[in-house]
């Protein structure tokens, strides 16, 4: 303050013109400011910059591999589910051919059972039919060797003879009977 | 700043003088240090301080801080340098342009700090330096897009007449070679200088009032006290404003040095 008191009442000095210690300092100071922000500043501006860039590119890039990985799984997911479908169909249709034949099975091994107690049976009746027959030709015959001696009066002999007529009686029964049915 | 009120009594408004205080080191030599040049030194290392801290860890995702460094830095590469250069040029001349900002914007600020009081750029020298840079780069860069045909195509800007070179060639180097760098560095002078002074005396004639004004005239001193604090927000207005026109003009001589035409 004191400089510029002596100064006023003296000569003014011309702002325009520089001094050589003014011009010597801004140089110096703006030198200073070029080469921090040249070679400091924006340096790290731009690395991070490219980082972010990279970071962002890179999200984006995960983004559409995460969104293409979900529809590969869903495409999977569908054809497994189309597949299985499949499969259970094809099972039951399995299961419905099974169990038929098996039915049908069952249904001949049931017949062939019942065709065979019926055989059995018949066998067995003609077996006792037979029985019977032998028991009744001879109780028959006797029955009317009795009766016609009675009726004679004389008893016959159980010969051969006797037996022989006894024998053909009954087979012309027999056959009399046959042409009945 | 506060003494320019005379003792007599009579009210006395900052000089030019305000601009050259006396020299605190080195005086007589071309090292001499006075307040201002202190001011600058300090302005440049709170600067310096500033973006070291700002971009030492950069991260991706930014903080808060980060975020206002990056808003900062990205004015000047973004809506300057790429919007008018391109990406390319815009790269290559973004080291300049943006020391030109922060380095303008850091010496004008000062002038609005309490304690501060002085601008660094209100003084002739900063100013002209910066001019001077910011005339060779563009000179440079039309040179070394266009060797040999850019000083030509300067000066006889095709498509005209040949006798209207007469005129136009002397006024085109008159505006391109003289004006632009010496338009430059006085515009940015003489709003530092003007606002400076404006609120000097807004707040010296606050003084006045308080100390010497007889009876309800101190009151006055409300009045010049509103004026000044005004006319500081308005000079932050004009600190950043200055900034950004120095850095933008010489990314508009740069961006027609490289244009096709040249």
């Amino acid at each position: 303050m004191l400089q510029s008191h002596v100064l006023s009442s003296g000569e003014t000095i011309n702002p325009l013109l520089p001094a050589v210690p003014d011009l010597v300092w801004s140089a110096v100071v703006f030198v200073i400011i070029l080469v921090f922000f040249w070679f400091r500043v924006l340096p790290n501006v731009k690395a991070m910059l490219d980082a972010r860039s990279a970071a962002i590119e890179g999200n984006i890039e995960k983004a559409a591999a995460a969104q293409q990985e979900a529809e590969e799984a869903l495409a999977k997911y569908t054809a497994q589910l189309a597949e299985a479908r499949a499969e259970a169909g094809s099972i039951r249709e399995a299961a419905r051919a099974d169990g038929s034949k098996i039915i049908a099975e069952e249904k001949q091994t049931a017949a062939a059972e019942a065709s065979r107690i019926l055989s059995t049976a018949e066998a067995q009746l003609q077996a006792n039919r037979q029985a019977v027959l032998v028991g009744l030709k001879g109780e028959v015959g006797e029955l009317a060797l009795d009766l016609a001696a009675r009726v004679i009066g004389e008893i016959l002999s159980k010969d051969d003879k006797s037996q022989a007529m006894v024998d053909r009686f009954l087979k012309d029964l027999d056959t009399s009977e046959k042409a009945a049915k | 700043m506060l003494a320019e009120a005379s003792s007599e009594g009579g009210f006395v408004g900052p000089s030019i003088n305000e601009f050259f205080p006396p020299a605190i080191f080195f005086a007589g030599t071309p090292f001499e240090i006075n307040r201002i040049i202190l001011i600058r030194f300090l302005m440049t290392a709170l600067l310096v301080l500033l973006f070291w801290l700002g971009t030492r860890r950069m991260k991706i995702v930014p903080g808060r801080f980060q975020s206002l460094i990056e808003m900062g830095l990205d004015l000047v590469r973004v809506n300057i340098a790429e919007d008018l250069l391109g990406r390319k040029d815009g790269r290559r001349f973004l080291p300049l342009l943006t020391a030109i900002f922060f380095g303008v914007l850091a010496m004008n600020l000062p002038g609005v700090v309490p304690g501060l009081n002085v601008a660094g750029s209100s003084l002739i020298g900063f100013p002209l330096v910066l001019a001077v840079v910011a005339y060779v780069t563009f000179i440079y860069a039309g040179l070394r897009k266009h060797p040999g045909t850019f000083l030509k195509a300067s000066l006889f800007p095709p498509g005209v007449p040949w006798p209207i070179y007469f005129i136009v060639t002397p006024i085109e180097f008159f505006s391109i070679f003289v004006l632009r760098p010496i338009t430059l560095a006085l515009r940015l002078l003489m709003n530092m200088v003007a606002g400076h002074l404006l609120l000097v005396l807004c707040f010296t004639a606050t003084w006045w009032f308080l100390e010497s004004a007889p009876g309800f005239l101190k009151l006055f001193s409300v009045g010049t006290f509103a004026f000044g604090l005004i006319f500081s927000l308005f000079e932050i207005l004009v600190a950043v404003l200055q900034a950004y026109v120095f850095t933008l003009l010489t990314t508009v001589y740069i961006q027609l040095a490289l244009a096709e035409e040249h």
